[in-house]
């Protein structure tokens, strides 16, 4: 459940004294630090404030006859703050600097909307305009020409964001009533306009969005006192000039038969959002209020009254509200806990509810009744939307809505449609909302897609499926011939991420995943792309060249052991060639090597599969593993470095493995004689070291034992100092 | 916040009795425990085991057997041959009946604790009918050669079974005549016949008969055929004593070599009918013998000659793991045994037949934290007071001033005017002490040394005035208003000489005031048992420590708690405090610094410090040790109210001096462990 905590002010707002004098707040943004705030009013000056100690830390103004017109915002790289008043006029300064006139400033050659800054990229600067700049690019050449985009569209709202390393802008615009949504991809410089649909007798008050899964997902807050959801995928596919976004309705904020109308709203997880409106009962004053929804049960969670009225305004950073009542700024804590039916009616257990769902058989049913009773919870789907969204859509049914493709269709489709076609629809199929059967469906689409992918050689669509298993809503025994598929396809950036994913695989394709890394050759590899991270740390690449021959022994232990052992049999192969020094394998197939000794698995099951491996792969594989032990042994944590590098543990069982499926045919092999007994003397090497540790650990004991014993007197006086 | 000088003290030479009894009562939770010193205890379960009942020990009075009969009264037999009720208001033995048989080694109360059977040196049997004033003989049953050293009733009550040396009987109730005997050594080989001692026998409901014996079997037999149903051999040493539990799937077993085992009646396989007693947990949480188990419906509780009283929570038995699953052992009673005289510096130990006063060394030096300071005086034993008679001590103290000293038995209560002439010490009996109502629970002088208040039953508080040079008279009697008939357990006068705060085994706290010999008021009542109490010098607040780790501060002036304990309830102590398991014994507090509380446990001394804020769960509760780490500039966000010190352990007591000296009264385990007889010798791999 959501819960509002006591509020309290953080500053006075009025003329008498405080900030603003009186003039309102132009807006709030985060400051450098997470308990920081700007505040900007609508005058002349901006204010930071630490929020838990109520207390301003700085301010600063403009002169006399000049007027901030962009809310201040924090540079979190270069912690600089950045303002622009009377339009066009950039200052940028730092903590330390008192006097905004002897700052840094820059005379811009249009007028600025808003600047936004992002918390790991450069501050964007948006232009009334529509026009876009870094604040980098702008002041190399301040008075460089700003396009217009928009003539006489006014800007009403903007937000960006970081996708990946990319910043995105997204802002709304206005003009004789129609709204149109523009979508700025920074790094293509690509400017997507949508045209936002229409609503008879109301229009959008405040706008909020986040960005999850390559989706933008906007919400709206209209005069009618709902709140309609617009999804916006990243990847436009039709090239059409105006795409018109359709709009579902989240939430209607309805509260004992009276609408909240709504001034302002913020999203606070993914299933509340918070609104600040005022209500007006029936035959009543009207009051506004702070409140608390849960968009998926509907429901109100908790409401504030604030008797004193506020400015319309609410932001909301780090679970704090932010607010003007009456003539203070006051802070409100929050707290939004995930909300599920069961902690509604009291009966939540504190376990984890997760993960269930994903190992569904859905080989179990056969297709044709897949495709029935998709099609029938589609249609009650629909039904049931089409219900709520009733009064929102009457005005467009005339008009077929493209994406309303139904799974059905898609099934049909990819069993005869061309590969083009059918990745379009896939697309957008991902990038629709969550449906309320999404695992069932990705399920039934990825057995179609499989099925074609057997009986047409050519069909594969790669991208989609990579995409789909990255989303971790799939495990094996949802596709149990995906991998199948892959194998014969030789696809190993597939595989290694399904061994990478997928929870329960057999341990008979964890051995055909193995088997068929050991196989390709090093070359093939490096024309595939494969996922380095787990070997980039360790894998010296460059000097992974074989012709370059190092005399030095890096490794601590064999260096010591060589002149230390007495077996005089092997030090010729020690001298030619050391097994631990480099890796065997290419850092592709050590990657995937990786993957495998990353998989779960069952011993007994492994070990007779295990045993087919052949003898040369085997020996591979073992120099490999001795590789690896050596690299992590180098260390004193006997840790590799890096992400899903393979623990010490996975490597010792993985080569106790080995050497018990193939002990006969190592003892006979004439390769891997020096291979074992470089392996050998290594591990013994190991284990006297970790007996001279339990020496130390013995006589440490002793030391102790003998301090203990000190203490064994019947009176001293101590000192004791307590803090 | 402050260095103190310790003086840290191990010559308190204390060694705990050990245990030989255990007796668990379900309905209220408690657990009776009888040491061989003739001592016998009440933990209380519900209120965070506490011992809330200790009844001293008497040199004739051995206890071989306890029992909960007819209802909560507690009975107790020995091999002095009596039967023994317990009076647990007044801490004493009510009344003993004698058994008739000579020494008694067992005793057994049926289900319906109406009845008790002993076991007797003579081979008798001997049933008695549980009457209000006390215990009936009702009959004799068959009378056999050897001592009857164990006893079971079955549940039904018509049975009873008996184990002696090389035999075990079933004797029915209703004829009196033994109606099955097993020879338990029938199996060894005759060369190697050595006499087999059944220490301990249970009669399950099934018919069947568990016993345990001296050749580390633990043994089922069927009473109405005589013969051998199963046969585990838990050790090499004797099996001394065994427990089932109520519902009859589970039993409990104690062995000489220190180890407990349990014992589980479960499916052969899966969901099968056929049952068998499986051995499925071990234990060794003894050095000596296990001569003692209990088994409650979530614990195993065993006790062993090295004074160990160890609870062992079963996990399956418990909803979920946490502070009520921790095993706790208990070593060393819930109540001080020392006393201090702060100005004189000496320190007042009580055994169970002695006491001893030692005068504290001193040092003429400084040093910083973790130093040892050389000794240039050596702390100095000045008296050893033996008490006459068989009668263990109840309780003593010694005034602030050091020359006033007394102490109370059962019977008698005795008070001394010691004299400091230089090096030297004498000692004077104070004659003609007032005939008080005896014995006392709790002694304690006031500030001026000019006045002893005594603990006595019926929640009174009898004041005497210490009258030089060498006299006392009684001065008054404190009574709580509403009457109760527990004994007052502990006590606590404050500096001024205005106020005393007595708590009584009913858990009230009453408050007179000694300016007017006059009921105060009475501290509004907590659900737990007080383990410790004391009244702030300068503010006169009460702060009471209670068994489940709550601290309460109450304002004796205002009749209300303070605004420091109300914020100390409404934010919660921290959680690692409210899991200690051993309670708090002692408080005191420092003059110079008036929001510091000196607090102390087993484990711990603690200062409690009321101007810094509490710690919240987040926080380390222990956090001296990276406070040290810390420069002093960082420290002072990190400081919260508790500043605990782990460093003397076991703690038996810890004291103020003076502003920064401290006294802590150590007892190693080790060196209990050393006055022990050796344990048996097991061969351990490797040496």
């Amino acid at each position: 459940m959501a819960a509002l905590c006591e509020g309290f002010t953080l500053c006075g707002l009025g003329p008498s004294g405080g900030v603003g004098l009186g003039a309102g707040v132009l807006a709030l943004e985060p400051g450098p630090d997470s308990d920081h705030v700007l505040l900007t009013d609508r005058g002349r000056t901006a204010t930071l404030f630490k929020v838990s100690d109520q207390k301003p830390l700085g301010c600063w103004s403009v002169k006399h006859g000049q007027i901030i017109t962009c809310p201040v915002v924090c540079n979190f790289e270069t912690h600089e703050y950045i303002a622009v008043h009377d339009d066009k006029v950039l200052r940028i300064w730092k903590d330390e600097d008192v006097n905004l006139d002897k700052v840094f400033k820059a005379t811009l050659s249009a007028d600025v909307y808003r600047i936004h800054s992002l918390p790991h990229g450069e501050p964007l600067v948006l232009f009334r305009g529509g026009g876009v700049r870094t604040l980098d690019v702008l002041l190399e050449a301040p008075q460089q020409e700003i396009e217009n985009f928009i003539s006489d569209e006014v800007i009403k709202w903007s937000e960006a964001f970081l996708e990946g390393q990319e910043p995105i802008l997204i802002f709304a615009t206005e003009k004789d009533g129609d709204y149109f949504i523009y979508v700025q991809k920074f790094k293509l410089n690509i400017l997507h306009k949508y045209k936002l649909e229409q609503q008879e007798l109301s229009n959008p008050l405040s706008f909020t969005a986040y960005i999850k899964n390559q989706i933008i997902t906007l919400l709206c807050l209209y005069s009618n006192g709902s709140v309609y959801k617009v999804l916006i995928p990243l990847q436009r596919h039709s090239e059409e000039e105006e795409q018109i976004l359709s709009k579902s309705l989240l939430l209607k904020l309805l509260v004992s038969g009276s609408v909240l109308k709504g001034t302002s709203f913020a999203v606070l997880d993914k299933d509340h959002v918070a609104v600040l409106g005022s209500l007006t009962a029936f035959g009543e004053e009207s009051k506004e209020c702070l409140t608390i929804w849960n968009t998926k049960f509907q429901t109100l969670q908790t409401s504030k009254e604030l008797p004193l009225g506020t400015s319309g305004q609410l932001w909301c950073y780090g679970e704090k509200f932010f607010f003007t009542h009456g003539k203070v700024l006051t802070v409100i804590i929050y707290k939004c806990e995930t909300s599920s039916l069961a902690a509604a009616v009291g009966k939540l257990k504190d376990s984890q509810t997760s993960d269930v769902s994903s190992f569904i058989n859905w080989n179990a049913l056969s297709d044709e009744e897949l495709v029935d009773s998709l099609q029938s919870q589609q249609s009650v789907a629909l039904k049931s939307e089409s219900k709520m969204t009733l009064r929102s859509r009457r005005n467009s049914v005339a008009k077929v809505q493209p994406d309303t493709l139904t799974v059905g269709q898609l099934l049909l489709d990819i069993k005869d449609s061309s590969s083009a076609a059918i990745e379009d629809e896939l697309k957008q199929l991902l990038s629709k909302p969550q449906m309320p059967d999404f695992q069932a469906t990705i399920g039934c689409v990825i057995t179609a897609l499989i099925n074609r992918c057997k009986t047409d050689p050519v069909f594969y669509p790669r991208n989609f499926l990579v995409q789909l298993i990255q989303k971790r809503e799939l495990s094996y025994s949802l596709c149990p011939d995906l991998m199948a598929v892959a194998l014969e396809k030789k696809d190993v950036h597939l595989l290694q991420i399904c061994l990478q994913w997928f929870p329960d695989i057999p341990e008979e394709i964890t051995y055909a995943c193995l088997k068929v890394f050991l196989s390709i050759s090093d070359d093939y590899l490096e024309r595939t792309d494969v996922n380095l991270e787990s070997v980039i740390c360790y894998i010296d690449i460059e000097s992974n060249n074989k012709e370059v021959k190092t005399e030095i022994v890096e490794n601590g232990f064999n260096a010591e052991l060589e002149e230390d052992s007495c077996d005089i049999i092997f030090t010729k192969e020690t001298h030619v060639k050391n097994d631990g020094e480099f890796c065997p394998v290419g850092p592709q197939k050590a990657a995937l090597l990786n993957a495998v000794l990353h998989s779960a698995y069952s011993e007994t099951f492994l070990l007779p599969h295990l045993k087919d491996l052949p003898a040369q792969q085997a020996v591979l594989f073992l120099r490999y593993l001795h590789y690896l032990y050596v690299k992590s042994s180098e260390k004193i944590t006997t840790a590799l470095p890096g992400v899903l590098s393979p623990t010490i543990n996975q490597i010792m069982d993985w080569m106790c493995l080995l050497l018990d499926a193939h002990f006969t045919v190592m003892v006979m092999l004439p390769e891997a004689k020096g291979l074992l007994s470089s392996l050998h003397k290594f591990v013994r090497a190991q284990v006297r070291f970790y007996s001279e540790l339990n020496k130390i650990e013995g006589s440490l004991q002793e030391l102790q034992r003998l301090k203990r014993q000190k203490d064994s007197q019947t009176y001293s006086i101590e000192v004791l100092e307590l803090i | 916040m402050g260095e103190f000088e310790v003086h840290r003290v191990r010559f308190f030479s204390y060694v705990p009795a050990g245990v030989r009894c255990l007796a668990y009562h379900r309905r209220t939770d408690r657990l009776a425990l009888a040491r061989t010193d003739g001592a016998v205890e009440v933990y209380n379960f519900a209120a965070n085991y506490f011992q809330e009942k200790a009844i001293p020990g008497h040199e004739a009075r051995t206890v071989e057997a306890l029992c909960w009969a007819a209802g909560d009264r507690l009975f107790g037999a020995g091999l002095g041959g009596d039967i023994s009720e317990y009076d647990l208001e007044r801490l004493r033995v009510k009344r003993s009946v004698d058994g008739f048989g000579g020494p008694i080694w067992s005793m057994a109360a049926n289900a319906g604790g109406t009845r008790l059977a002993i076991g007797c040196e003579d081979g008798s049997v001997k049933l008695f009918h549980v009457v209000p004033d006390g215990v009936q003989f009702e009959r004799n049953l068959d009378r056999q050669q050897g001592r009857v050293l164990c006893l079971s009733w079955h549940p039904s009550e018509t049975h009873i079974a008996a184990g002696s040396v090389d035999l075990l009987r079933v004797l029915d109730v209703g004829s009196g005549r033994t109606v099955q005997r097993i020879m338990v050594n029938y199996h060894v080989q005759k060369s190697k016949k050595r006499e087999c001692v059944v220490w301990s026998v249970a009669f399950l409901s099934s018919g069947t008969v568990v016993s345990s014996d001296s050749f580390g079997r633990l043994q089922f037999w069927d009473w109405e055929r005589g013969t051998l149903l199963e046969s585990h051999t838990v050790s090499t040493s004797a099996v001394l004593s065994l427990a089932v539990s109520e519902k009859e799937d589970s039993i409990v077993v104690g062995t000489s070599a220190g180890a407990t085992y349990q014992f589980q009646l479960l499916p052969v396989k899966m969901g099968s009918q056929d049952k068998h007693w499986v051995r499925t947990k071990p234990f060794q949480h003894h050095t000596h013998d296990v001569r003692a188990v209990a088994h409650s419906p979530t614990a195993l509780i065993s006790g062993g000659l090295d004074a160990q009283l160890v609870i062992r929570p079963l996990m399956e038995k418990m909803q979920k793991k946490g502070y009520e699953a921790v095993l706790r052992k208990f070593t060393f009673p819930h109540r001080r045994l020392v006393s201090s005289a702060r100005k004189a510096r000496l320190l007042l130990f009580q055994f169970s037949q002695h006491l001893e006063l030692w005068k504290l060394g001193s040092t003429d030096e400084s040093g910083k934290d973790g130093e040892v300071l050389p000794v240039c005086r050596a702390p100095e034993h000045l008296v050893q007071l033996k008490s006459k008679g068989p009668e263990h001590i109840y309780c003593s103290c010694v005034s602030p001033c050091g020359s006033w000293i007394a102490y109370s038995t059962a019977s008698r209560f005795h008070l001394y005017r010691a004299q400091y002439e230089g090096d030297g010490v004498s000692i004077k009996k104070v004659a003609n002490v007032p005939k008080l109502l005896l014995p006392a629970y709790q002694l304690q002088c006031s500030a001026d040394s000019g006045s002893l208040f005594v603990a006595s039953d019926q929640g009174s508080v009898h004041v005497l005035q210490l009258l030089e040079p060498g006299g006392c008279k009684h001065l008054h009697t404190l009574r709580p208003p509403s009457g109760t008939l527990e004994a007052v357990y502990l006590l606590a006068s404050s500096a001024d000489g205005n106020w005393l705060a007595a708590a009584s085994g009913d858990w009230e706290i009453h408050i007179y005031s000694l300016k007017r010999f006059k009921h105060h008021c009475t501290v509004p009542m907590y659900s737990c048992a007080v383990t410790a109490l004391a009244i702030h010098p300068v503010t006169n607040n009460l702060v009471i420590a209670y068994s489940d780790q709550q601290l309460f501060e109450f304002s004796i002036p205002e009749k209300q708690y303070t605004a420091w304990s109300r914020t100390v309830q409404n934010s919660g102590l921290h959680r690692a405090w409210l899991e200690r398991d051993s309670p708090i014994t002692h408080i005191a507090f420092n003059p110079k610094n008036p929001s510091h509380i000196l607090l102390h446990d087993v484990y711990m001394f603690c200062v409690l410090d009321k101007s810094l804020p509490l710690p919240d769960d987040s926080a380390s509760l222990m956090n001296q040790s990276a406070l040290k780490q810390l420069p002093e500039t960082a420290r002072k966000r990190q400081l919260h109210a508790f500043k605990i010190c782990k460093k003397f352990q076991p703690l038996l007591f810890a004291d103020l001096l003076d502003e920064n000296c401290l006294v802590m009264v150590e007892r190693p385990i080790m060196d209990i462990k050393t006055q022990l007889p050796p344990p048996i010798q097991q061969k351990k791999f490797g040496t």
